[in-house]
């Protein structure tokens, strides 16, 4: 296996999905060639970085004013059949 | 409740929504939203306001990963919900209610950068010619833990600065995939792609971000670029 090999077999191998017989292979590729075992440890710790700080996080205060905008925008639309007023059934002219 | 990828037209403890009673004579175990589509499409207004809750931040997240705008997240994750909800009865239960909200979010997004760029197209096959990324160039080792090296919002800086950098339709990939950790076949669900684009996409996206991090993270301090 040389170095494109491995490359192409990377994602499988991040998400353990790589083939029994083929894991040999990456791994003696790993054990022979520096420059990919930096690349694995340095893509994993990106990932990792990446997961472990949530960049964009949505505070309390903009949440409950989303969820009131997206509620009264369903009950303008008409479309929300809502439980309390449900026994006004057949108003009709 | 169990997950279960299942479908069953019956909710164990719920009404139809024709409110008819119905006896199930093997209880069948459901992901525990589709309890609450259900209950959204009756008519319970708390079960859909449930919902928002649980998806909400992820929804956000995500808009926001793609657009790179905060205002553009607000609106999108406003209109996501309204769209849900106005499209609760297309949702069959086939995948996973998350899943389909996130393909909602993608587009909406991706219709906002699209007309942020008005002459310029933007969608999840834009970016997909250039090989840039699929190469690692540097190979330098990274410092033990260095992103302790630091502070939290210059580390979020960094980051926000990084993945800003990527085309969207790679970004898009990396957020679902590993940010949100949603597996390789519901990324696919999501964005509309093959299992095999994803994890081409993905390796490109995770190379990519590397080599931008790795500017910041190396041993040797020197700026590569």
């Amino acid at each position: 296996m040389n170095c494109t090999d491995f490359l192409a077999k990377l994602t499988d191998y991040f998400d353990g999905h790589i083939d029994p017989s083929l894991l040999a292979e990456v791994k003696e590729h790993l054990g022979s060639c520096h420059h990919c075992e930096v690349v694995v440890d340095t893509t994993r710790k990106t990932i990792d970085v990446y997961r472990g700080n949530q960049t964009y996080e949505l505070p309390e205060e903009l949440s409950n004013r989303l969820r009131a905008a997206v509620m009264e925008r369903c009950k303008m639309s008409g479309k929300m059949p809502n439980v309390e007023v449900r026994p006004a059934k057949s108003v009709k002219a | 409740m169990k997950i279960m990828a299942a479908q069953t037209p019956f909710i164990a403890g719920m009404p139809l929504p024709s409110g008819e009673e119905h006896i199930s004579t093997e209880s069948v175990e459901i992901h525990p939203d589709v309890a609450l589509v259900e209950r959204a499409k009756a008519g319970d207004t708390a079960a859909f306001e449930q919902l928002i809750r649980q998806y909400e931040r992820q929804i956000f997240r995500t808009a926001n990963h793609i657009t790179q705008n905060r205002e553009d997240a607000e609106d999108i994750t406003q209109d996501v919900f309204f769209k849900a909800f106005q499209k609760l009865d297309q949702f069959q239960g086939n995948s996973k209610f998350s899943t389909w909200l996130v393909r909602i979010a993608v587009n909406e997004s991706l219709m906002r950068l699209r007309k942020r760029k008005t002459s310029k197209t933007v969608s999840m096959d834009q970016d997909v010619e250039t090989d840039e990324g699929s190469i690692p160039r540097d190979f330098a080792e990274w410092r033990p833990n260095p992103e302790q090296n630091y502070s939290q919002s210059e580390l979020a800086e960094i980051l926000r600065k990084t993945i800003a950098g990527l085309p969207p339709g790679f970004r898009t990939v990396f957020t679902l995939r590993d940010i949100e950790s949603l597996s390789t076949e519901e990324t696919a669900e999501a964005l509309g792609l093959s299992v095999p684009a994803v994890k081409s996409r993905l390796l490109r996206a995770r190379l990519q971000l590397r080599e931008r991090l790795s500017r910041y993270f190396r041993q040797n301090k020197e700026v590569s670029k």
